[in-house]
């Protein structure tokens, strides 16, 4: 659900709401009447009543102001004390968590199956039951029926059905995790198991009912800012492609909402690739099958977590974002550094990476715009002093990395592939190659289809956002003009 | 018939809350809606900060304003017009 939606808007609604209220210092004071004002008694409800819809808004505003909902323990604590613990809080809590599942918003649909819908005629062709493997389909009252017990969804049936009366009824986030890290608890709502997650962000993005929200840290961000601490927004490749406007008035935009500088990850992208090319040709020269990108922090999860034999071949190289944060402290030892992009996985790298203090997502910073009343489009254009190379800011896209390695790379026995986006699939695949069949010795890995133009949290259509993107990076970089 | 204007507003509000999608119209029309539409991004409408106009995303279709705007509720005002 790449998509607008409803859920979509109500989160973007909180957003911008808290952060309306903490720049205006009310957040303490008002952020209790939220719910009811945004579900009063006689407007209408979303769920069955205002009530719940209040009761489960009541949880995504403890998650926008950073606090896990499964670490609630007393369900009277009034979000004014969780607003008063974040704006208070110096640091990210050493247990951030980076998801959470409201489990009252949580519709705990039913398991996932085939389910023949009364579209059917009890045909004498029957091909469902004929071409069922596991003899799991009957027919009852002139209709065929599927013996759950037997049923192994293999989906035979509803491909072979003339009248297209067999549905698979999905659970979309447990569909959509290519690591089976969501599951059911004995009530039928989900749960995340971390132990394998991977952050990409995809039941957060698939769950109709808006059940998975992160924790954000947009006001521990908005706060020091205030406070007047030294604020650097490191910007993602992939945000220059999430809002109508040209790219350096949204760094001006950025500056706007009072941090101190602005700094494209995409410099760090362009030391990555540096890096990963010196190591790709020293590596193919000492012999070893191939080398995998490690710039995205997803897959990076997901060889820890899944692929554990793949290890040896990832890139050692830092992420871009590392690199840049790298830099930025050393030369603002105190200063506060806030990456902002589209991803769910930068998170939690954030949270084990020393030099990167926050993270925001290109939902929350357009929602900081909207708070601050700032209009991008009247922004002035920031010149930026040194802006980075037009390789390191393609990183964006799928293909990114690979055009920017390749361009570094003198050797001329180089075979790379891309793997565009993490799925079951994919992941078998990279077992494979790590099992010795593989035919490549470079591989690129981006855990959203299409690269960080497709990330979880992104407000902008991938397609817009590539076009966007390419516009930029097909423009020669200039340097900045003599002060 | 004259072209039909759609007005998506693509200043900061609008486009946070959803008007990017919108500006993809084309992708959820036929070709013959899209033969009688013109879809124009326009800079902010200055709607959002009045209460009054309800609220963001805001799209016009010719003259008509169209409030917490989808993809839906814009083809369904230029359905009617065009019939």
């Amino acid at each position: 659900m790449n998509c607008d939606n409803n859920a979509n808007r109500i989160r973007r609604k909180l957003l911008i709401e808290v952060a309306r209220l903490q720049l205006k210092d009310r957040l303490e004071d008002n952020i209790d009447r939220l719910p009811l004002a945004l579900f009063p008694r006689q407007g209408t409800d979303i769920r069955c009543c205002v009530y719940k819809d209040r009761a489960i808004t009541k949880y995504r505003l403890m998650a926008i102001m950073g606090h896990g909902v499964e670490k609630e323990t007393n369900e009277l604590k009034p979000l004014s004390d969780y607003a008063r613990e974040s704006l208070q809080r110096a640091a990210p809590a050493p247990d951030h968590s980076v998801l959470t599942v409201i489990d009252e918003a949580c519709s705990a649909c039913t398991r996932a199956r085939h389910y023949v819908t009364n579209v059917c005629r009890g045909c004498v062709a029957r091909p469902c039951m004929i071409n069922c493997p596991k003899d799991a389909i009957q027919i009852v009252d002139s209709r065929a029926v599927i013996d759950g017990e037997k049923c192994v969804d293999c989906g035979k049936c509803l491909k072979v059905c003339p009248y297209h009366a067999i549905v698979h009824i999905p659970v979309p986030c447990e569909e959509n995790c290519p690591v089976g890290a969501i599951f059911k608890d004995e009530t039928g709502r989900e749960q995340i198991d971390y132990d394998k997650c991977i952050f990409c962000g995809n039941c957060l993005q698939e769950c109709p009912f808006g059940a998975i929200m992160e924790c954000s840290q947009i006001v521990d961000v908005i706060q020091k800012i205030k406070q007047g601490h030294h604020v650097i927004a490191m910007i993602a490749p992939a945000l220059a492609g999430q809002f109508p406007v040209e790219y350096d008035r949204l760094l001006s935009a950025v500056l706007k909402l009072g941090f101190h500088q602005v700094v494209e990850v995409a410099a760090g992208a362009d030391i990555a690739a540096e890096h990963e090319s010196r190591e790709l040709q020293e590596k193919i020269a000492a012999g070893q099958p191939f080398m995998t990108t490690s710039c995205c922090p997803a897959y990076l999860q997901a060889v820890d977590k899944h692929m554990p034999e793949l290890r040896p071949y990832v890139s050692s190289t830092f992420t871009p974002l590392h690199y840049s944060a790298e830099r930025v402290k050393q030369e603002h030892p105190d200063g506060i550094t806030v990456f902002i992009g589209p991803c769910v996985a930068k998170r939690q790298e954030a949270l084990h990476d020393r030099y990167v203090d926050y993270v925001l997502t290109s939902e929350e910073i357009g929602a900081m715009f909207v708070a601050a009343d700032i209009e991008i489009a009247d922004c002035e254009p920031f010149v930026m002093d040194s802006p980075s190379g037009n390789n390191g800011r393609g990183f964006a896209l799928i293909g990114g990395p690979t055009h920017a390695v390749m361009a570094l790379t003198e050797s001329k026995d180089i075979q790379s592939t891309l793997i565009d986006g993490l799925d079951k699939k994919s992941i078998r695949l990279l077992k494979t190659y790590a099992k010795g069949k593989c035919p490549y010795n470079f591989i690129e890995v981006m855990s959203c289809q299409g690269g960080c133009v497709s990330g979880p949290c992104n407000i902008t259509n991938p397609r817009s956002a590539e076009a966007k993107i390419r516009k930029i990076i097909e423009k020669p970089t200039l340097p900045a003009p003599k002060v | 018939m004259d072209t039909i204007k759609v007005e998506i507003c693509t200043g900061t509000t609008c486009y946070v809350m959803g008007a990017g999608d919108i500006l993809e119209l084309n992708d959820h029309i036929d070709e013959h809606m899209a033969q009688n539409i013109e879809i124009v991004g326009s800079n902010c409408m200055d709607l959002c900060k009045d209460g009054q106009y309800g609220k963001a995303p805001f799209v016009k279709v010719n003259n008509t304003l169209v409030s917490e705007a989808t993809v839906l509720k814009v083809v369904e005002e230029i359905h009617r017009q065009m019939t």
